[in-house]
């Protein structure tokens, strides 16, 4: 999902460059006031174990290979603030010692990873864990958030390209967002096993409870939830007009033939058939798709988290 | 402990490596960005960037080996993206553009880490005003990253010693283990640097 160099334009990526560079100066200033002074080691050194895990890569199936993001695998372990400048820092060491992802990209990047990844899907996370208050449950909203930031981050990356000119947005919104549906999978396979077993060895270094949550807390998370909302029902009319405007396209330009070898048959199950109106086609497969994610998570988060090994932490015991 | 594999010539000799960081940085921002910027129907200006980057790399006494495994390392990726670029009317033409300017600015990228190291990048981001934590964290995340990576290694390796043909689902199990450990030991490690940076009169 790393943007390289010469796919932005200027106005894209100076504005994806302003967004980012606000976004980071703000998580760093909330870190630096809220975040207990031993902690700040900490911050650095989760991002290299993030960098280290993204350079670990897990089979998927026929030979090929993904690997993790862990944007909120950093949230949950750091808090949001702190996730932030860590996966800010793991960027900006891949973009200038590992030249992964281009410079003038490198806002877009923080943008999508960074920001996008770290507060939405930090903002879903709590929102989840609140319904599901065991430790099972933080196991689950976890990997729930985890999924929804890996398919939220790309869709934000369709949409910079788009907005490039680089590629329709038609094409790019659906094509990113479907194979990040699925990738997004592996995010919270992952990120519920690394969570799980971290709650079976020090379940002191998980957040406590969702009720302790204060004021600057509840901005962060009405914040990041505003944010992951806005972008899909943004991106939603683009996936919804999915066959009609990749026909479109086609015809327009005349490439039917190839597009159809570049793009498998464009996602025929992405909409279901014998809905007519095609908004609510793509807000029912929306719908499946999350509420899939959603039970695979809590399905995972039930097997791996016994029950009894782990009593629900109760809110007066937080620190 | 091995870390070869990261910025392993950005300390040689030469008078490329002799330039001050912040003009090299300059150099290749003003590199990248004017390669975005001139149309590539000028291709005198992206031979003439060619050429000066070659110039560059051969000044810079770094392997081309090197610089060309590297190169080939991170060209599918950005392939991948621009093949998307195919699905237009003027597809071909598109495609080729793009290439060539990602992969001059990916020339000066690759040139500029090997030649620069980390910690002069970082002391001109401060002097940029980067905030403070973050400067911190990118200094931490340098300074750690070989250990954590060999640590990593080292428990997957040991891991497979006492695995009989790991699985697909084994294998999952087996990352997991390795990045939930890797946080639960540099949690603990953390600590340690942060009771040695006090009484070394941090802040």
């Amino acid at each position: 999902m790393h943007i390289p160099d010469g796919f932005l334009d200027v106005k894209t990526a100076v504005a994806t460059g302003a967004a980012a560079a606000a976004g980071v100066a703000w998580a760093a200033a909330v870190a630096q006031k809220r975040m207990p002074r031993r902690r700040v080691p900490l911050v650095g050194l989760a991002a290299g174990v993030i960098f280290a895990g993204q350079m670990l890569n897990f089979p998927v199936a026929a030979g090929t290979s993904g690997h993790l993001l862990g944007s909120v695998l950093a949230a949950v372990l750091l808090g949001p603030a702190g996730a932030v400048v860590a996966m800010t820092a793991v960027l900006i060491v891949q973009c200038l010692l590992f030249s992964d992802g281009g410079l003038t990209a490198l806002g877009a990047n923080i943008l999508n990873m960074a920001i996008v990844g770290v507060l939405s899907g930090y903002a879903v996370y709590r929102l989840a864990w609140r319904f599901m208050p065991h430790r099972h449950g933080q196991v689950a909203a976890a990997a729930f958030g985890a999924w929804c930031a890996t398919v939220l981050s790309a869709l934000a990356c369709a949409l910079e390209l788009a907005a490039s000119g680089m590629v329709p947005a038609r094409l790019a919104v659906p094509a990113m967002g479907m194979v990040h549906m699925a990738i997004g999978a592996g995010e919270a396979v992952i990120t519920a096993l690394v969570l799980a077993g971290i709650a079976r060895s020090r379940p002191d270094l998980l957040e406590a409870a969702p009720a302790t949550a204060t004021a600057p807390d509840r901005r962060l998370v009405l914040g990041g939830l505003v944010l992951g909302v806005a972008l899909a029902l943004f991106a939603a009319p683009f996936a919804s007009e999915l066959p009609d405007g990749l026909e479109a396209v086609a015809e327009k330009f005349g490439f039917a033939e190839r597009a159809a070898t570049v793009v498998p048959a464009p996602m025929p199950d992405y909409r279901m058939p014998g809905v007519p109106w095609s908004i609510a086609a793509t807000g029912i497969a929306g719908a499946a798709g999350t509420l899939l994610a959603f039970a695979l998570a809590a399905g995972l988060a039930r097997v791996l988290v016994p029950r009894q090994a782990t009593p629900a932490p109760r809110p007066s015991a937080a620190p | 402990m091995q870390h070869h594999f990261i910025d392993r010539y950005s300390r040689l000799e030469s008078p490329v490596h002799a330039l001050p960081a912040g003009l090299k940085m300059a150099i290749a921002c003003a590199m990248v960005g004017s390669v975005l910027a001139v149309p590539v129907r000028w291709w005198v200006f992206h031979a003439a960037a060619g050429m000066l980057l070659v110039c560059a790399a051969a000044a810079s006494r770094i392997p081309a080996g090197f610089l060309l495994r590297r190169m080939l390392l991170l060209e599918p990726l950005v392939a991948g993206v621009a093949a998307m670029a195919l699905l237009r009317s003027d597809g071909p033409r598109v495609f080729a553009a793009m290439m060539v300017r990602a992969t001059l600015c990916l020339a000066t990228m690759i040139l500029l880490a090997n030649t620069t190291p980390f910690a002069e990048i970082l002391r001109v981001l401060r002097r940029l005003r980067l905030p403070a934590m973050l400067i911190t964290a990118l200094a931490m995340m340098y300074r750690y990253l070989f250990i954590v990576i060999d640590e990593a290694q080292r428990m997957r390796r040991a891991r497979l010693a006492r695995t009989y043909a790991p699985g697909r689902r084994r294998q999952w199990r087996l990352l997991a283990t390795v990045v939930g450990g890797l946080f639960v030991r540099c949690t603990g490690r953390a600590e340690r640097i942060y009771a040695a940076m006090r009484a070394r009169g941090w802040q």
